[in-house]
């Protein structure tokens, strides 16, 4: 088990490193591009040159890699082109107000994804499955812009109850969260749900079950000891990898409702150039996924008792 | 079957592909014992008989200006009806969203194509040759797939630009480890049957054998995945648009009218939006419908 | 039987009829079904599968699944019906009163829950007992199913224990609340033979100290003869046949059960002097029941306008052993059953010719590589399995040769290396003078890869679903090129098909619409489309059911014999082995035990091994009779074997240390008659014959 441990948290270390890397050529791989986004388009060709010479642009990629990472790590995320600030000031704001959005959206998402999944899979086939099964179907087939679109045409313009925008202007307003995390979870707990479905569905139909039932197991004793703890156990890794999903999500869902988090902020500095902001989200935000994919894998080792002793 | 006595059973490897692919064609015919499924098929095909004959069927040329924010059901100076209203620059709602569906179907369909060839090349040689062939695509595979899937897209087109191909190369990048992931499994377990062995003791090569003796029974699990990565294609290719990194405007996109729009929803035109809205998700529920049918009927059989 | 006359019988079962709703309508899976079992008696349920024995257990069990319902007949627990039961009154009967024990050991217990949660439940659910009670219920329990060390197993999973032990806990389970009915669906079916002994052992014992009656189904004649009292002989959802075991083996009056004891290679039958007879035909579709006689498409007495009408009842036969022998025939009194079962044709032994194949000294090894820390620390991270080592032995022309061990002895590797799969660590594998055994199947020659060909195992895995039949045949002759015309290949597949005994319009028919002995015999047509000059058959009539098997085994036969064809036969069924082959090899943990002539493997010396093997399988024939021994303990991880004879951690007849610590010398006990032990060949020759057979002939004659 702690060499399992210790494995899986060096590949998930070596998957951010070669990501890191990538990120690294896409944005500085070539010097003239970062010099030209922070001169201007109007620089001449010899402003360029002196600007990657004067700034040691001119040296190995590797080399600069390397000291880009010693960076990071000294929490030195360069500066911004848009802000004219570094990096640091802007981005752990946002990051945080992500960090809300996507929390509140995550708890209340797996909750009713659960439910809904365990009451649909303990009978298949029934009145109660089909029902939820249709529901969640046609929920994850609207995307957050839909959604979004529809939501705002009930809650705002028809029935006024809600903020069309969480911009948050004037401090932080839990209404102006309503909307964006409704949008998220809509879309998203589907998934999770069937997942669970399919997984307790599955474990419903094994001869394990059969025997508990032909032991005289009472229903629920039947359901609550010996079902749910097999057919939570892929669910967990769903679940685990619907963080990285809820990252997609947020970027849609923060650019619609004009929340500023994190994905305005990568999705503002994409279509500007702004190539630290970019480095800085696009690490934050695979060093968020791959670091919950990890605990998503051991956690499943975990829960599955017939890899934890083997 | 058997009262067909020409039929040649040892042919030629083309009348072979040929057979292999009416064979994979089963699980559409069964789909008709999945209401669900049918209903799906339906909007799908739906929306592709649009697509095909956008032209005869939309009303109003997409992009011509007419009567700004006309509501559904107003009249058109030069004759017709604009069945589902005008947007804030006067283009037929409808027009747009026909032409809009041509394009996204276009655009998911031949990224998606694209990315299950390359994502079955990919998996079968690494489910079937395993070794290193199989862990250096499994690490490409999870660095790929270690990126949230939307900060990708953003990264690609904002380094490469928005443009169709380059929505189509995003998509293939993106979501081509997926598809690898599930060939790559499916082809390990069925590698391991006796089938497998009887090709390799008559001395088939391993592109036959992948190919001819794998491949085939593996596409009920990939038949249900592409509906559904259809549907995931549609939803991204509208999301581009709606961050304005989608197809170039004029040209209607669901995604950009969307968001072109979306404005007017709480200031007293919410179909202007709302309208495009429903046709993605309509077209994506169609897919996920088309997807949730293939499934129940695979799993009866 | 009758001696609790005066109480109700523990089950009662009256005109039951069961269906399963399918997308083809209702389909009766069971119908007019009778049985009563009194108490502490035991009661099989034997037939093939698709007969609706296990849905009988599921009736009783009134556990049916979504699809399935009890439409007809009555169930009587005690002289309770059933159907007036409550949910609740169910329940409380189920695990309590009647218990049942499964197929697959491994899947019936909760992966996620230890061994003592799932037992100490029964008692706390059924009787409210406290948990420290609770476990020494659970504790003493596994104790009397000779567990050793229970408390260790109280607190494992599943998964952490061998399959035998897992049915013992499956068992224990059962048992618990001293129910008094068991119903035992094929409870031995996926175990080792020499681990299913211990369990049938296991079961007869309990049964006669709990006083427990059973319902025991199974496929498996010769597991009747040990367990049971009475059986039901059961064909296409109907008994065909009840009565006594001693009545229904000595005088089977349906020619269904007729036809199963010829299909079943007993000791006394004989490849050439007395082949076995395999029923014609195959079961019949539960929607295409004929008219009148389920049977009678395939039975040899049929007769048009008695067999083909109505609805035929059981009728009562009263012979000398069991004045309640039932048989549901209507010709049963005219007709002698034994006759359909004699073959007059007597079939001229095969001349072995010159050696095909010599295997000499072959050893296959996998590295495994540990990747504990442990293991990189002290530098032992890649470890041997030792999957073959030192097999030698070598196969006439037209020789049979059977390769026989349970699993894990390491039969399928070795076939594996014949085929090129993996290629031999070292020692020679000799085909025609040729050294294979360092050839991987992709550098061999299209001559090579046609001489020596595979019949696999599992029928429903042999062929690609995808393909059809004439295509799969026939791309194996284009691949060997033996004839480029299509037209030529097309007629060759039609004459493959006809030597399978098929019919030529499965030249287009896909896999999901052949039968599995159907499958097997396109399997054995691919196998020979290539003209080779070896086979090797890799347990090719073990997923088929008794009746199929004997067809399966008699055409590989015939094939054999018109090719000259030399057969490497791998099984675990020591029974077909006698029948077939002419040469044995038993192989155990890699290792062979023992190898010799089949009159020399069957008669003694035997090596330990053998001996137990021998033992342990059970024959349907009551006449025979077999000394028991039991092995104790489960087969050593290969990754870890023992360092002396593999087989010394359970031989019965251990000398001590030597065996531990060194390998076994190879005695020659007669010409090729090797032996691997350590006991001199003089005591082993004491040995007595494990099995006696009486002269059939002798006994045929008295009657």
């Amino acid at each position: 088990m702690v060499q399992l441990i210790i494995r899986r948290i060096g590949m998930m270390i070596l998957i951010m490193l070669v990501v890191a890397l990538l990120l690294f050529l896409i944005n500085e791989g070539d010097p003239r591009l970062i010099a030209r986004s922070i001169l201007g388009p109007y620089a001449q060709d010899q402003q360029l040159n002196a600007w990657v010479i004067e700034n040691g642009y001119d040296r190995s990629v590797i080399v600069r890699y390397f000291e880009w990472i010693g960076r990071i790590f000294s929490g030195d995320l360069g500066d911004s082109v848009i802000y004219k600030r570094p990096v640091s000031e802007i981005f752990w704001d946002r990051l945080g107000n992500t960090g809300i959005l996507a929390g509140v959206t995550f708890v209340i998402m797996v909750l009713i994804a659960l439910t809904l999944g365990v009451l649909a899979g303990m009978k298949e086939g029934s009145l109660q499955d089909r029902a939820i099964s249709v529901f969640s179907i046609i929920t994850t087939s609207i995307p957050e812009y839909a959604s979004a679109v529809f939501l705002v045409g009930i809650f705002v313009f028809w029935l006024g109850w809600l903020p069309g925008t969480s911009s948050m202007t004037s401090g932080f307003d839990p209404v102006q969260m309503i909307l964006p995390v409704l949008v998220l979870t809509l879309y998203g707990f589907g998934y999770i749900a069937r997942m669970t479905r399919a997984s307790m569905a599955e474990v419903m139909t094994t001869p394990y079950i059969r025997t508990a039932v032909l032991k005289g197991l009472p229903y629920r004793h039947i359901i609550l000891k010996h079902a749910l703890r097999n057919a939570l156990i892929a669910p967990f890794t769903v679940i685990m990898l619907q963080i990285n999903w809820l990252l997609s999500g947020v970027v849609v869902t923060e650019f619609a409702f004009g929340y500023k988090g994190f994905g305005a902020l990568l999705l503002e500095a994409a279509l500007r150039r702004d190539i630290f902001v970019i480095e800085a989200c696009g690490v934050a935000a695979v060093f968020v996924a791959v670091f919950t994919q990890t605990v998503g894998d051991l956690g499943y080792t975990y829960l599955n008792p017939r890899i934890r002793f083997k | 079957m058997s009262d067909v006595p020409r039929m040649n059973a040892v042919s030629t490897p083309l009348s072979r592909l040929g057979a292999s692919f009416a064979g994979s064609l089963r699980p559409v015919f069964l789909l008709r014992e999945s209401p669900v499924g049918m209903i799906g098929a339906g909007i799908v095909l739906g929306f592709v008989i649009l697509a095909i004959f956008a032209e005869f069927i939309a009303p109003f040329d997409p992009n011509a200006t007419m009567v700004p924010f006309a509501y559904p059901g107003a009249e058109a100076p030069e004759g017709g009806i604009f069945l589902l209203g005008t947007d804030h620059l006067g283009r037929d709602i409808l027009s747009r969203i026909i032409f809009g569906g041509q394009r996204v179907l276009f655009y998911a369909t031949a990224a998606t194509v694209a990315a299950y060839v390359v994502g079955i090349l990919m998996g079968l040689a690494a489910g079937y040759f395993r070794g290193y062939l199989d862990e250096i695509l499994s690490f490409v595979a999870n660095v790929i797939l270690s990126f949230p899937i939307m900060v990708l897209y953003v990264l690609i087109i904002a380094k490469v630009g928005a443009s169709g191909i380059n929505i189509i190369f995003a998509v293939v990048f993106a979501s081509s480890p997926g598809i690898m992931r599930i060939v790559r499994g499916v082809t390990m377990d069925i590698a391991t049957r006796d089938y497998i062995a009887a090709a390799q003791t008559r001395g088939e090569g391993p592109w036959y054998i992948m190919l001819m003796e794998i491949l085939p029974n593996a596409r009920g699990p990939l038949i249900v995945d592409f509906c559904l990565r259809m549907g995931y294609t549609t939803i991204t290719i509208g999301a581009l648009g709606f961050l304005g990194l989608g197809l170039p405007p004029p040209d209607p996109d669901w995604g950009g009218m969307i968001t072109e729009t979306r404005a007017f929803v709480s200031g007293g035109f919410p179909h202007m939006a709302i309208l495009p809205a429903c046709a993605v998700s309509l077209l994506v529920l169609g897919f996920n419908l088309l997807a949730d049918g293939l499934r129940e009927v695979s799993l009866k059989d | 039987m009758s001696d609790h006359a005066s109480e109700p019988p523990v089950l009662e079962i009256t005109g039951l009829c069961l269906s399963y709703y399918t997308r083809a309508g209702e389909v009766p899976a069971v119908y007019d079904f009778d049985l009563t079992v009194a108490k502490g008696e035991s009661v099989g349920l034997v037939g093939e599968s698709g007969c609706g024995k296990s849905t009988v257990a599921n009736g009783v069990m009134r556990y049916m699944g979504h699809n399935g319902d009890i439409v007809g007949g009555t169930i009587k627990f005690k002289g309770r019906d059933m159907a007036e039961m409550s949910e609740e009154e169910i329940r409380r009967v189920r695990g309590k009163d009647i218990a049942m024990i499964y197929q697959e050991p491994m899947a019936s217990l909760n992966p996620s829950l230890t061994i003592g949660q799932q037992l100490m439940e029964v008692p706390i659910i059924h009787e409210g007992v406290n948990k420290a009670e609770a476990f020494q219920r659970a504790y003493d329990m596994l104790s009397a199913v000779h567990i050793p060390d229970p408390k260790r197993l109280m607190i494992s999973y599943p998964h952490q224990v061998s399959g035998g032990q897992q049915q013992r806990v499956v068992i224990a389970m059962a048992l618990l609340s001293r129910p008094a009915l068991l119903l035992l669906d094929e409870p031995t079916t996926a175990l080792d033979v020499t681990v299913e002994a211990g369990i049938v052992e296991l079961i007869a014992e309990l049964s006669r100290e709990t006083g427990s009656s059973l319902l025991y189904i199974s496929h498996n004649l010769g597991l009747m003869l040990e367990v049971c009292d009475r059986i039901c002989v059961m064909y296409s959802g109907e008994v065909v046949e009840e009565g006594t075991i001693d009545s229904i083996f000595s005088w089977p009056k349906h020619p269904y059960t007729q036809g199963l004891f010829g299909c079943i290679p007993l000791p006394h039958a004989d490849k050439n002097a007395r082949p076995l007879v395999s029923i014609k035909g195959q079961l019949p579709l539960p929607h295409e029941r004929p008219e009148g006689c389920n049977f009678g498409p395939r039975c040899g007495f049929f007769e048009q306008g008695q067999c083909d009408k109505g609805l035929i009842p059981m009728e009562g036969v009263h012979t000398d052993d069991d004045p309640a022998h039932r048989v549901r025939c209507r010709r049963w009194e005219g007709i002698d059953v034994t006759e359909a079962v004699r073959v007059d044709e007597v079939r001229e032994p095969i001349e072995v010719g010159e050696t095909v194949l010599e295997v000499a000294d072959m050893r296959k090894y996998y590295k495994v590589r540990d990747r504990s820390l442990a293991a990189l620390v002290s530098g032992g991270a890649v470890r041997e399995v030792k999957a073959n080592e030192s097999i030698s032995f070598r196969a006439g022309e037209g020789e049979t040769v059977a390769i026989v061990g349970e699993s894990g002895c390491g039969k399928s590797t070795f076939a594996k290396v014949l085929m090129g799969l993996e290629t031999a660590t070292d020692g020679e594998v000799t085909l025609d003078g040729t050294d294979l055994g360092g050839i991987p199947v992709n550098k061999r020659t299209a001559a090579q890869l046609s001489s020596l060909q595979m019949v696999f195992q599992n029928p429903n895995d042999t062929l690609n679903p995808s393909h059809s039949v004439g295509y799969q045949i026939g791309r194996v002759i284009k691949r060997f090129g033996i004839e480029r015309d299509s037209v030529k290949r097309k007629d060759r597949v039609y004459e493959l098909l006809d030597t399978v005994k098929l019919p030529r319009a499965f030249m287009t028919r896909k896999p999901r619409q052949l039968s599995g002995g159907q499958k097997q015999r396109v399997g054995i047509a691919r196998a020979f489309a290539g003209n080779p000059k070896t086979v090797i058959a890799d347990e090719p009539i073990s997923a088929l059911d008794v009746s199929v098997a004997a067809a399966v085994t008699e055409l590989l036969m015939d094939i054999q014999r018109e090719h000259r064809t030399t057969l490497l036969f791998i099984s675990h069924d020591l029974s077909a082995v006698r029948y077939l082959s002419d040469r044995v090899v038993v192989m155990y943990l890699g290792q062979i035990m023992e190898r010799g002539s089949t009159g020399q493997i069957f008669a003694p010396p035997y090596h330990p091994y053998t001996e137990a093997l021998l033992s342990a399988v059970p024959i349907a024939d009551p006449e025979v009779e077999r000394r028991r021994i039991v092995l104790e303990g489960s087969l050593p991880s290969p990754l870890d074997p023992p360092k002396g004879c593999p087989f010394s951690t359970r031989c019965p007849r251990k000398l001590g240390e030597i065996c531990d610590n060194e390998a076994p010398p190879l005695q020659t006990n007669a010409d090729r008659h090797v032996i691997a032990c350590h006991i001199p060949l003089e005591e082993l020759r004491e040995v007595e014959p494990v099995i006696s057979i009486p002269d059939r002939d002798e006994l045929h004659a008295a009657q």
